[in-house]
């Protein structure tokens, strides 16, 4: 592609999708079940906490966080043992006051706590992993009024990229739901 | 009639707020610009701190002789120091953990807080083991590292447990304090107006708009930390105990250490946690959120722990005189008749007798009253390690070798220093971070709740439902 083409393309932002602001969280509720009813899948709600039952209204699947603390405790626990194995009876075996070099019930105290440790970072680090963040640009920044959504404003966003985005029927859908405002994202 | 009236589970926040009056009740704190009084309070931390750089610093040049430790009491202040923090951290574990557990929605509005003490209790804490070893440059040698001598640690040692257990609590403490701070963080990014705050909020809140999709693995990942915090935290000062109790020492090794090291770090931690609250809620006009009705529950728990610790007190008499071992009987006699009967009969007035007045409501609703009682916990809290390690250290089995300890002014200076490090991080905390869990304080109130509106999506104050008293037959 020749220089000027590219920036041709640049000039023209691409669509995001539809923000849409709604009064409160019951307003919220409301449109997110409706826009899943209407068989929109690519879209999100956006609160300053988290709404009280919308993961139904939304349709959202139960969260992989769990499988991902579970493997992180695991690999905490065995390599806990692995380690005071290799250490006081395999690398440097020592005699302390005649007690066997494996031994089990002094290790317990380890053993739990490294599996704690590794099983926070799971829940902490597989909890960003899976949200995408950090993810400092997003097309929603570009939005003033989308500031609110960490204040007292409720947004939803459908987004272009669903198989049933028409920018003017999107539209309608919100207007219809109540929404108090309606703007066209761009990246 | 009934004979008592129904009592309505009081609003968690109070005065006329909505979402937005709430974000700018707390976040106005970090956007104003730095009030004189921070300045002054933060020049008498740093003062402090300086203490701490000073004393450490000659006890490292000089060598652990500069402290009163003697021949039979090896250990000291240091120890005595390091319980009375860790213990203290312990209340930030239990109010955004176990609370959340069980559903206590009060919690919020001094989780954050409270967590925040942790954090800086347990870094206070953290000093006294690394100095006391004597020669802090091998320090390293307590962590699984290879060095020169190619040698291991003792994994059969509570002390190696412990390293592990405070630097697991520690890290798992911050990452709970971090997760809950990302949304609240994204809020002040949102606010900010200048390009520093901009930036610096921004990077830190990792790009969060509110999702709630990402909500949703959030408050998962909420949950299990808080399973883990949970176990996490009563270990912590379980394995703190063992360092006693695993010795050999008569009023060590015994078998209720470690319910009653967690019901004393639960006991001095809500006492700081008040303490640390009255003062700034009454600065920074806190006290729609952070309400009279959290001082009394905080005030029931700080009367409950205090009964069970002074409980496990007197069982410790019992089952040394039940044992019918001569050197656990005499070491209970001495301890209360001994040489350090004052230090004794200090523990018992500040510990069981302080918290018995929350019996009476009036008390436990007195600010000035509890932030009183809030200071005598916690100096009652430091005797009674004071107690513990020193009384069976001093008198320990043959008489001819019994000594008398005393700190000297080293010992002093190290542990007001750790105020010092303890103030100074606490007063970022509040320049620069939110105080106060805002997203988590949304979440509680009635206008966050879909079931409080209407079809038209208008807001309807939940009613309270007085149940009628069914009649009592005779």
């Amino acid at each position: 592609m020749s220089a000027p083409a590219k920036k041709k393309i640049e000039e023209q932002p691409k669509l995001h999708g539809i923000l849409g602001e709604f009064r409160n969280p019951k307003a919220l509720y409301d449109v997110a079940a409706l826009t899943v009813k209407s068989g929109y899948n690519k879209f999100d709600t956006y609160s300053p906490f988290p709404i009280h039952g919308i993961d139904k209204a939304m349709n959202l699947k139960k969260s992989k966080l769990g499988w991902i603390v579970i493997g992180h405790g695991l690999v905490g626990f065995c390599g806990a043992l692995t380690m005071m194995y290799f250490m006081a009876v395999m690398d440097y075996p020592m005699n302390i006051s005649g007690k066997p070099f494996f031994n089990a019930p002094a290790w317990v105290p380890i053993t739990f706590e490294l599996t704690v440790l590794l099983s926070a970072f799971g829940a902490v680090f597989g909890m960003f992993f899976l949200n995408g963040l950090p993810k400092l640009n997003n097309p929603l920044f570009n939005v003033d009024r989308f500031k609110k959504a960490t204040d007292d404003g409720f947004f939803i966003c459908i987004e272009a990229e669903d198989s049933l985005f028409e920018t003017e029927k999107v539209k309608e859908l919100l207007k219809e739901a109540g929404a108090t405002h309606i703007e066209e994202v761009y990246d | 009639m009934s004979k008592y009236d129904y009592v309505p589970e009081p609003a968690l926040v109070k005065g006329d707020h909505d979402f937005a009056s709430l974000t700018r009740l707390v976040t106005d704190i970090n956007l104003r610009p730095t009030p004189k009084g921070w300045y002054l309070a933060m020049i008498g931390a740093n003062a402090l701190l300086a203490v701490l750089g000073i004393a450490v610093g000659y006890l490292i040049w000089e060598g652990t002789g500069v402290w009163g430790l003697n021949n039979p009491v090896g250990w000291g202040w240091a120890i005595i120091n390091f319980v009375w923090w860790v213990g203290i951290g312990h209340a930030g574990t239990l109010i955004s953990a176990v609370l959340f557990l069980f559903r206590q929605d009060w919690r919020t509005a001094i989780n954050r807080f409270s967590e925040a003490m942790t954090i800086f209790a347990v870094m206070c804490a953290g000093v006294f083991p690394a100095i006391h070893v004597g020669r802090i440059w091998v320090i390293y040698w307590v962590f699984p590292v290879p060095n020169q001598m190619a040698m291991w640690p003792n994994f059969n040692s509570p002390l190696l447990w412990d390293v592990f257990a405070v630097s697991t609590y520690f890290t798992v403490s911050f990452l709970f304090w971090y997760v809950g701070l990302v949304p609240d963080l994204a809020t002040i990014r949102d606010r900010a107006t200048d390009k520093i705050r901009k930036y610096a909020y921004g990077i830190f809140s990792l790009g969060w708009t509110g999702s709630n999709r990402h909500w949703w693995n959030y408050e998962k990942a909420y949950m299990i930390l808080a399973g883990l915090a949970t176990p996490l935290v009563l270990s912590v000062h379980t394995i703190v105990s063992f360092d006693f109790a695993v010795s050999l020492i008569p009023g060590w090794h015994t078998t209720i250490f470690p319910p009653y090291f967690v019901a004393g770090a639960i006991f001095s931690g809500f006492a700081m946690v008040l303490t640390l609250m009255i003062v700034a809620r009454k600065i920074y006009g806190m006290k729609d959120i952070m309400t009279d009705d959290h001082m009394e529950k905080m005030n029931i728990v700080i009367m409950v722990t205090g009964s069970m610790v002074g409980f496990a007190y007197m069982m410790e008499f019992f089952i040394a005189w039940y044992s019918g071992v001569e050197y656990e009987k005499a070491i209970f006699l001495l301890r209360a008749t001994g040489p350090y009967a004052w230090a004794y009969w200090a523990m018992m007035t500040c510990n069981v007798l302080s918290p018995q007045f929350f019996w009476f409501k009036k008390l436990r609703r007195s600010v000035g009253f509890t932030f009183f009682i809030s200071i005598v916990v916690n100096i009652g809290m430091w005797f009674e390690r004071f107690v513990i390690t020193v009384t069976s250290l001093a008198n320990d089995y043959l008489p001819s070798s019994w000594d008398y300890y005393s700190p000297t002014i080293w010992d002093i200076l190290t542990y007001v220093g750790t105020f010092g490090l303890f103030f100074t991080m606490f007063l970022l905390f509040l320049r620069f971070l939110p105080m106060i869990a805002l997203a988590e304080v949304k979440m509680v109130i009635p206008q966050a709740d879909p079931h409080n509106y209407d079809e038209n999506h208008d807001y309807q104050a939940p009613k309270v439902e007085i149940p009628t008293p069914k009649a009592v037959e005779a």
